[in-house]
């Protein structure tokens, strides 16, 4: 299966990465070499295969249920880009 | 000086406790040598202050009785690692700046084992990459040359920075992280030993995620032995991590034994595979019959799904790569794109500004594979072949202790000179199978090609049987006498 320049783009929102029209047709091809070269696992019989999701086995493991952290909103704001009042900021949301 | 930086990192060790040097001279000595090294591009921060600051709380405490493991080893830090107060940036515009205001797990058993650092290391932009080309801070330049050349080759990757650092001996010892042969591709390209634990080994908690369900930090040195001291020191269980393994670390180091009588070394057919240059398969057969020498029985083995680890590898961390990357939005930390009106507009213009195109090819690739209508197609598809990738290896381990292949089907290759991304993807052919199935394993340097560059072998374990791949490495060590350093030109 190929995508098309519209896929392209739709995958593109999807991902949240502005994209020029030029950058989606130097993608396409690239993403259709690669989406080819692995849709070749379809040869592979994986009839009554369970799909792996650990990769070493282990039980999830369950912890009191108590407030472990918190009281760091100063370190938690440190990096951010724009901070006010104790918050993050974003551009406006609501007109 | 220069005596002090071509020490291991156990002689740094006995010779700092014996009193033949002091901390602060160690750390002075790799201080000089970091600040002397600035062609390579191997470090992205240095830190000279931190590794001095920790050599002088280890002079005070030299004698005493609990005196860490590290006292008086000062580190290079791969850039994935989250150092407080330190630029931790994956090697991404996108983290510009990001000063973490914690500590990753790892990097915290270290600095407890009483480590000093030297400075965050280069690398492929969130790890992504073979040949630290894809970092944000420009290439790693390879302390190796081809014979008779000065043409700039790269040290692999993503691991590329913690790889030029310890060939050029700018750090004794350096952390890595391996998703799909990130510490052991660049280790063979630069001639050194570098080791993946058993997923689950290590903490994950503050590594900037990659593909969680793959990535695995690890150690880089130029002995086995210095890798069995540091990944000792880095390994643990880790409540913060779900995934950490709540086992008691071994005590590899004390139990290295290059001994192998009645172990039998796995010989996969699947691995020899066309297009590798003969000193390649030539190394594998010298690596053979060290093994042999050493007391190993070698069996032919069968991976039959070997071919297919890589396309399962690029489905499964790129659909990973997709989800952890959505985190970068320019609201938390981080580069933000101004200029643009509405929230969705500063998210996609942040993400096109701050990821490379590596990157943005993963995560488009994963956000596809994951899309409504194609998921159960590539995803579950994919883990269902990783399933039989495993399985693979779980039979393969009826007949045998230990995995021998090549690290890598190439030497190291000049920058620029891979362009096609399929044809980066296939370095990591030899390594891929083994992160799939999450299984300990480590590169160490056998020999030189015919252009005089390293080469590596590569030893796959049993889970959670690290002790065996060291041994294994130590005995192909022993018997390899690989003494090679680059010649320096930087």
């Amino acid at each position: 299966m190929s995508v098309t320049n519209e896929q392209v783009r739709h995958i593109a929102r999807l991902a949240r990465i502005a994209m020029s029209d030029e950058e989606i047709e130097r993608l396409a091809p690239e993403l259709n070499a690669i989406i080819g070269w692995v849709e070749q696992l379809g040869e592979v019989n994986t009839d009554g295969i369970e799909p792996l999701t650990a990769v070493i086995d282990q039980k999830l493991r369950l912890r009191e249920d108590a407030v472990t952290d918190g009281d760091c909103r100063d370190d938690v704001l440190a990096n951010a880009p724009a901070a006010q009042h104790g918050f993050f900021a974003v551009p406006k949301v609501i007109e | 000086m220069n005596e002090i930086t071509s020490k291991t990192i156990a002689e740094l060790r006995d010779g700092f406790r014996d009193g033949d040097f002091t901390a602060s001279e160690i750390a002075e000595a790799y201080n000089a040598a970091v600040a002397a090294a600035k062609l390579l591009n191997a470090y992205t921060v240095t830190t000279p202050e931190d590794a001095l600051a920790c050599a002088e709380v280890a002079d005070k405490a030299r004698g005493s009785e609990d005196l860490p493991s590290l006292a008086g080893i000062p580190l290079g830090i791969k850039d994935l690692f989250a150092t407080k107060g330190v630029d931790t940036t994956a090697g991404s515009h996108i983290l510009k700046d990001f000063k973490p205001t914690y500590e990753s797990t790892v990097t915290a058993n270290l600095r407890k084992a009483g480590a000093g650092m030297l400075g965050k290391l280069n690398m492929d932009e969130f790890a992504m990459g073979s040949s630290n080309e894809t970092s944000t801070y420009g290439p790693v330049i390879s302390p190796w040359r081809r014979k008779g050349s000065n043409v700039g080759l790269t040290p692999g990757g993503s691991s590329g920075g913690s790889a030029a650092a310890v060939a050029a001996e700018i750090a004794p010892g350096v952390t890595g992280t391996d998703t799909g042969g990130s510490i052991r591709q660049p280790a063979a390209f630069v001639g050194i030993c570098g080791i993946k634990p058993t997923y689950g080994r290590c903490s994950r908690w503050g590594i900037v995620s990659f593909a969680s369900s793959l990535d695995q930090a690890g150690s880089m040195a130029k002995t086995v032995r210095d890798c069995a001291i540091l990944l000792e020191a880095m390994a643990g269980f880790d409540p913060k991590d779900s995934t950490s393994l709540d086992l008691p670390v071994p005590k590899w180091e004390a139990n290295l034994s290059g001994d192998l009588r009645g172990k039998r070394v796995g010989i996969p057919r699947e691995y020899r595979i066309d297009g590798v240059p003969d000193d390649i398969n030539l190394l594998w057969d010298k690596g053979i019959e060290w093994l042999k020498d050493a007391g190993a029985e070698p069996v032919e083995i069968s991976l039959p799904h070997t071919k297919y680890a890589l396309p399962t590898y690029y489905i499964i961390a790129p659909a990973e790569a997709s989800s952890n990357l959505a985190r970068y939005d320019g609201v938390r930390y981080g580069l933000r794109e101004e200029g643009v009106k509405t929230l969705d507009d500063m998210y996609a213009a942040t993400r096109a500004a701050g990821f490379g195109a590596e990157v943005k090819r993963r995560v488009m690739i994963g956000t596809y594979v994951l899309s409504a209508g194609f998921y159960d197609a590539y995803f579950t598809k994919a883990q269902r072949v990783r399933a039989l990738i495993k399985q693979d290896f779980a039979r393969a381990f009826e007949q045998c202790d230990m995995i021998l292949t090549p690290t890598a089907p190439s030497a190291a290759f000049g920058i620029g000179e891979t362009t096609d991304p399929l044809a980066m993807y296939l370095n990591d052919v030899f390594a891929v199978p083994a992160s799939l199935a999450g299984l300990p394993a480590m590169s160490v340097p056998g020999g030189l090609d015919e252009n005089g560059l390293p080469l590596g072998l590569h030893v796959i374990g049993k889970e959670l049987d690290e002790q065996m791949v060291l041994n294994a490495g130590l005995a192909i060590e022993e018997r390899a006498g690989f003494t090679a350093r680059p010649e320096k030109w930087w």
